[in-house]
């Protein structure tokens, strides 16, 4: 893969996707940044590794599965204990669909 | 003021005077807290402390007249959940976090008798090599306080060095456990992956990251791996050690035979680290070791899969903290514009980084070209090893290619900061074990030699590790710490 330098669009997209709000300043900066470290991880895509297969977890043929048994959840007050806007059974949110 | 001398106290000698009656654990919590209340502001590596909470959880186990470890103080990483004590993970998105459980490795500490000390200061979310990343300020390096600790665990490291703990747990994605005890002149264990419980440990890789101790001697970390490590019905990658954990005493080599991979250390090692490396090679043979030359060819490529799998598991992990559950909320005219601007005040700029890294690498078209590609060299790294091992008992490295840094020095180049990591991410890549001890001084500053093994190799690294220690005779106490601090 050639090297990619994200344009402040692109970056914003990313940003979008992440849920982050970035002021300019933010997305300049990320822009570079960026593009330096992807310039250093494309230095594994031009690996010709195409069969080998990819490796998710190193423990992945461990399981350690408890008894399925019924017990009891969290209580709701200790749930919402550390919410910032807690009603009396949930989280409180602002509109949705705004 | 109490009459006990908590500098250099390892935790098996404060275990010793606590059974042979020669103080109580309320007099031994109080001497720590005492050294913490006049070194603290100088090195800035507790979070929190509460000495009520503390002194009260030390007369429970003078009560209890407890055996083993009961009584012995310790100090944990904030990344490590306490019931009813805040928890931050080094970032304002937590701050006043209070969680409703202990972490299993925070639990078992409890069940063992150890007293806590408070919460240690890391980089945020343990993102970082030198602890400057944390939202609450850096920890200095108490070797030299212009420096930096190391990191993620730079505060679990620095509470030890500094006396102001007798040893503490951190956690390893990449290194953040070894590095810092590296900088710190301290032991550190990274266990194999899987045999020490993650539940309660606020995620930023899961595929990759580890709980381990942080000590002043091999044999304190073997005593605090026997109580972190076992099985767990709350993590399901959890199994558990395989052997029991044994206290190792040194001995020799003979028979043994231990791989350097002698690529890796053609570039970016100081002088001084390597001259440090090659006497304890001499010291292996001494020992009765047969050193050999070993391959790792795509170790060198750990650095940019690591960048790549680390920031996609952070960039999942942390949308948890979106402002609706816990934590920090900046509210907006709809749930959208509270999300992005919650996330935008409460993480720092290294975590908003690996987030968009990870969001990039994880998105339509560059799945497969970044991730994927990923995880193929993972395989590669792990079949490295693998390989190495059919040959060879151990494998021999450096921790890390420098000493402790000045703070300030890396803050604006993210890849150099990130190199300081290519001796030790490899191993976390492929799940297993690996031992840092103190290697002797490089200009006044620690040096560290590094034993990865096999998986499950444990009792076989802490036994190398006290031969290894046994023939340094490294003094862990830093100069600047017995004087007027």
């Amino acid at each position: 893969m050639a090297d990619v330098e994200l344009t402040p669009d692109e970056v914003r997209h990313v940003a979008t996707l992440a849920r982050l709000g970035l002021d300019d300043a933010e997305i300049e900066r990320l822009g570079r940044e960026l593009t330096s470290i992807l310039a250093h991880v494309n230095t594994i895509a031009a690996l010709p590794i195409a069969d080998v297969p990819p490796t998710k977890h190193s423990h992945e043929n461990a399981d350690s599965l408890r008894p399925d048994v019924a017990r009891p959840g969290v209580p709701r007050a200790e749930a919402l204990r550390n919410a910032p806007d807690p009603s009396a059974d949930g989280f409180r949110v602002p509109p949705i669909g705004a | 003021m109490t009459g006990i001398d908590v500098i250099g106290l390892t935790a098996e000698r404060a275990m010793g005077l606590l059974r042979a009656g020669e103080c109580t654990a309320e007099e031994l919590a109080q001497a720590y807290l005492d050294r913490i209340a006049v070194v603290d502001p100088e090195v800035h590596a507790y979070l929190h402390v509460d000495p009520e909470r503390t002194l009260a959880a030390a007369r429970a186990q003078d009560a209890a007249g407890g055996d083993a470890l009961s009584g012995v103080p310790i100090a944990y990483k904030d990344l490590l959940s306490t019931k009813d004590v805040p928890t931050t993970a080094g970032s304002r998105i937590l701050e006043g976090f209070i969680p409703i459980q202990d972490a299993d490795v925070v639990a078992r500490g409890n069940e063992a008798g150890l007293v806590s000390l408070g919460k240690t200061n890391l980089d945020e979310f343990a993102m970082g090599s030198s602890t400057e990343h944390s939202a609450y300020g850096p920890t200095h390096n108490p070797w030299d306080l212009t420096r930096v600790p190391g990191g993620s665990s730079g505060g679990s490291a620095a509470v030890v060095a500094a006396g102001c703990a007798p040893w503490s747990l951190g956690t390893d994605t990449g290194g953040s456990i070894r590095q810092p005890a590296a900088f710190c002149g301290l032991v550190g264990l990274m266990p194999t992956y899987g045999t020490v419980s993650r539940f309660g440990v606020i995620a930023f890789a899961c595929s990759l990251e580890q709980v381990g101790p942080m000590t002043l001697t091999v044999r304190d970390a073997a005593l605090l791996h026997q109580v972190i490590a076992a099985d767990s019905p709350n993590d399901a990658t959890c199994t558990g050690p395989r052997d029991a954990i044994e206290l190792p005493s040194a001995g020799r080599f003979d028979g043994l035979r231990f791989g350097v991979p002698w690529a890796e250390l053609e570039e970016g090692v100081e002088p001084g680290i390597r001259a440090r490396f090659d006497e304890s090679l001499a010291i292996a043979k001494n020992l009765g070791a047969e050193i050999v030359d070993v391959e790792l060819p795509y170790s060198r490529h750990g650095l940019a899969a690591y960048y790549v799998i680390a920031p996609a598991e952070a960039s999942a992990n942390l949308s948890r903290f979106d402002g609706v559950r816990y934590g920090l909320r900046v509210d907006g005219p709809d749930i959208r514009s509270m999300y992005e601007a919650t996330r935008d005040a409460g993480f720092g700029p290294e975590v908003k980084r690996r987030i968009m890294i990870g969001t990039y690498a994880l998105s339509a078209g560059y799945h497969d070209a970044y991730y994927v590609q990923a995880q193929r060299v993972r395989t590669l790294i792990r079949q490295d090893f693998d390989n190495a091992f059919a040959g060879v008992d151990a494998i021999l490295l450096p921790t890390a290619p420098t000493t402790a840094f000045p703070i300030g020095a890396r803050l604006d180049d993210p890849l150099a900061m990130y190199a300081n990591d290519i001796f030790t991410l490899p191993v976390n890549l492929a799940g297993i074990p690996a031992l840092s001890l103190p290697n002797g001084l490089s200009d006044g500053l620690p040096s560290s030699l590094q034993i990865i093994g096999p998986a499950y190799s444990e009792n076989l690294l802490l036994r190398l590790g006290a031969a290894f220690e046994a023939e340094h005779q490294f003094d862990f106490v830093p100069a600047a710490m017995r004087g007027g601090l």
